[in-house]
């Protein structure tokens, strides 16, 4: 009977101190993990700091309105870089839009051998390096025509955009209810007035998600450019010639030993950082609200 | 039934399908439009689909045939060799190969720990409030592009690297016999190129574990809570082997992004064209900055090398992706089908 307190008594005394040890072991280990998330945090406040600090200082008017400088000397702007862009972006809306959306609709109508092979597919293109893209833009159109184009860029980046915008359409059209499809084929109404009319109008602000998301991802794409559009020293808004971009700018100018250079550099990454962000921004208030409500 | 409910979606329905409604005045016309006008909705959207696979398979099919004539020139030595000269027409991707598994092999090494954390932190114990600002940071972080990472890298980065890292690395005698660190530290290297990979691709890993730790049910923290573990020991002995597999596929992601990335670590590596050496200061190119920096002004078997880089790149970064999706794809179903059992 004694020893059998005494034997309690023992484990009792110990007890504690293992709880203890195994509470600030508990305690230890996920103050490691706040001191990963600081890093992580830590890192990306230095990076957009640092950005905004400089870049915004950099920002001037003559940085929209004016076209390159000659080497080494003050005073250019990112004029022809900005409005290629924009050209580009609007080509590879152009071919990645459509595409995807109606890819990712054909994803919810048809169920088969087919649909999954192209699903599959769609992930595997979402994996290709975007190097690798440019190059094959660069075997199936720079190789035939002879020339650089921003035709080549925009069918480039307009291929990267293709998945983002397949698999956000066909994830958005799954989450519509079903009973607004079988209440509009209930009242006669065919496969694709149903689509157009009921089902696409309820997914809408979804799909606009899925393009922003695909825009801000292609907006600052410069490897598969850097063998398609190449870039330009002169004011170009032809499709079939070399155009510039302002991610070949800040390529170019980053690594250039001028300081005029630099700047630019700068600010052509503050340009296209606010530009991605508010596109995120935008994305984040439309995605919230979608269904939910509606539940 | 969900046309009695009042939805504001409701509404182009009823005004949109009204004629349709009433049978009298559908003619036969109409209908036969109405179905060939399916028939033509159907073919559409198969056209999407089928491109989709045209631009894949054409993709693989161009990049085989563009590579042939540099592979046929020189065979499996293009692997094994280290002779890149574009001036004697020579070329061997092995330093090349070897750089970009070495670069994201360190990226890894800095990322996975620093990103399990924080997708712990975000999961298990971070409060309410503050987890979706920071998850929106994270997910800011993906979506800089690589080009300002490497501008960033060149002006900030690499500057406090030769200063506080690589200077005083390489002033100690012993450390500088190792073959990490015996050679002069330059700035452009290996160490910047995996150091800016590693700030790449923590955004994706820490994504998906996060996910994955998310979709654990809750239920299963809460019966290790009752067995007496403490906070950290429900989260290593039950919830992570619950997500060992899927926080294995997010890191496996994460490699599929560094092996093609391209930009800043053009911008960081050097560019060196010289054999694969293990320092850590080595001026270095991996597959992805030799053809963003040669393909623009190549010419003859040069390019087709070039393209061959390209094809090997595909395969590698294609296998790496599709082991990821199925790790992760199984992952959220056994989590489900644990989640039913409970």
């Amino acid at each position: 009977m004694s020893i059998d307190v005494k034997a309690n008594g023992n484990s009792l005394s110990r007890r504690p101190a293992q709880i203890r040890n195994r509470q600030r072991w508990s305690t230890f280990v996920l103050e490691l993990t706040v001191v990963a998330t600081m890093i992580v945090v830590g890192t990306l406040l230095f990076i957009l700091g640092y950005l905004l600090f400089k870049g915004l200082g950099s920002l001037s008017i003559g940085v929209f309105t004016h076209g390159p400088a000659p080497e080494g000397s003050p005073g250019g702007g990112l004029r022809n870089g900005i409005i290629g862009t924009l050209i580009m972006i609007g080509l590879a809306s152009a071919i990645g839009i459509p595409i995807g959306i109606l890819g990712g609709i054909y994803q919810i109508e048809a169920h088969g051998k087919f649909a999954w092979t192209v699903r599959f597919f769609t992930d595997v293109l979402n994996g290709i390096p975007s190097v690798v893209i440019g190059v094959f833009i660069f075997i199936v159109v720079v190789g035939p025509t002879h020339r650089f184009s921003a035709l080549a860029g925009g069918l480039a980046l307009g291929i990267l955009m293709v998945p983002t915008i397949m698999r956000t359409t066909e994830e958005i059209l799954r989450l519509v209810p079903n009973p607004l499809r079988e209440a509009s084929l209930g009242l006669g109404a065919s496969r694709w007035r149903t689509m157009f009319s009921v089902i696409l109008p309820a997914a809408k602000g979804g799909i606009i998600t899925g393009v922003m998301l695909a825009i801000a991802r292609i907006a600052g794409e410069t490897a598969p450019l850097l063998y398609t559009a190449f870039g330009n020293t002169h004011f170009s808004t032809k499709l079939s010639k070399s155009i510039d971009a302002l991610p070949l700018n800040i390529y170019n100018y980053a690594t250039s030993p001028y300081p005029s250079d630099n700047r630019l550099a700068l600010a052509g990454a503050i340009i296209l950082i606010s530009l991605i962000f508010i596109l995120s921004l935008l994305t984040r208030f439309t995605t919230g609200k979608q269904f939910v409500d509606e539940k | 039934m969900s046309l009695t409910t009042p939805s504001p979606s409701n509404q182009p329905l009823t005004n949109n399908l009204s004629p349709v409604g009433s049978p009298k005045k559908v003619s036969l016309t109409d209908r036969t439009l109405s179905q060939s006008l399916d028939k033509a909705y159907v073919a559409l959207l198969f056209v999407a689909s089928l491109t989709i696979l045209v631009i894949v398979f054409g993709l693989f099919l161009q990049l085989v045939i563009s590579a042939a004539p540099s592979f046929k020139a020189f065979g499996f030595g293009f692997f094994v060799k280290d002779d890149w000269d574009p001036g004697r027409d020579i070329y061997a991707a092995r330093p090349f190969i070897l750089s970009t598994l070495y670069s994201s092999l360190i990226a890894l090494l800095i990322s996975v720990p620093i990103s399990i954390g924080t997708a712990i932190f975000l999961s298990e114990i971070c409060p309410k409030w503050l987890r979706t600002p920071l998850s929106f940071l994270v997910e800011l972080l993906a979506a800089v592009p690589s080009v300002v990472y490497g501008l960033w890298a060149i002006f900030v980065m690499i500057p406090l690297l030769v200063t506080y890292v690589e200077t005083p690395i390489s002033n100690v005698h012993w450390l500088t016999k190792l073959p990490l660190f015996d050679m002069p530290p330059n700035g452009t290297d290996m160490l910047a190129a995996g150091l800016v990979l590693a700030i790449m691709v923590t955004p994706y890993i820490t994504a998906v574990s996060r996910d994955i730790l998310r979709a654990i049910p809750r239920s299963v923290r809460e019966g290790s809570y009752a067995l007496g573990s403490t906070k950290w020991e429900a989260i290593n002995l039950v919830v992570l082997p619950f997500a060992r597999a899927g926080i294995t596929g997010g890191v496996i992601l994460g490699l599929g992004r560094a092996l093609g990335e391209t930009m800043a670590v053009t911008m960081v590596c050097g560019n060196g064209m010289g054999v694969f050496r293990l320092s850590l200061f080595n001026q270095c190119s991996t597959m992805a900055s030799v053809i963003a920096n040669d393909l623009g002004d190549a010419s003859g078997v040069h390019i087709s090398a070039l393209i061959e880089i390209g094809f090997v790149l595909f395969i590698v970064t294609m296998l790496v992706n599709t082991a990821a999706r199925l790790l992760i794809f199984f992952t959220a179903k056994d989590i489900q089908g644990g989640g039913k059992k409970l």
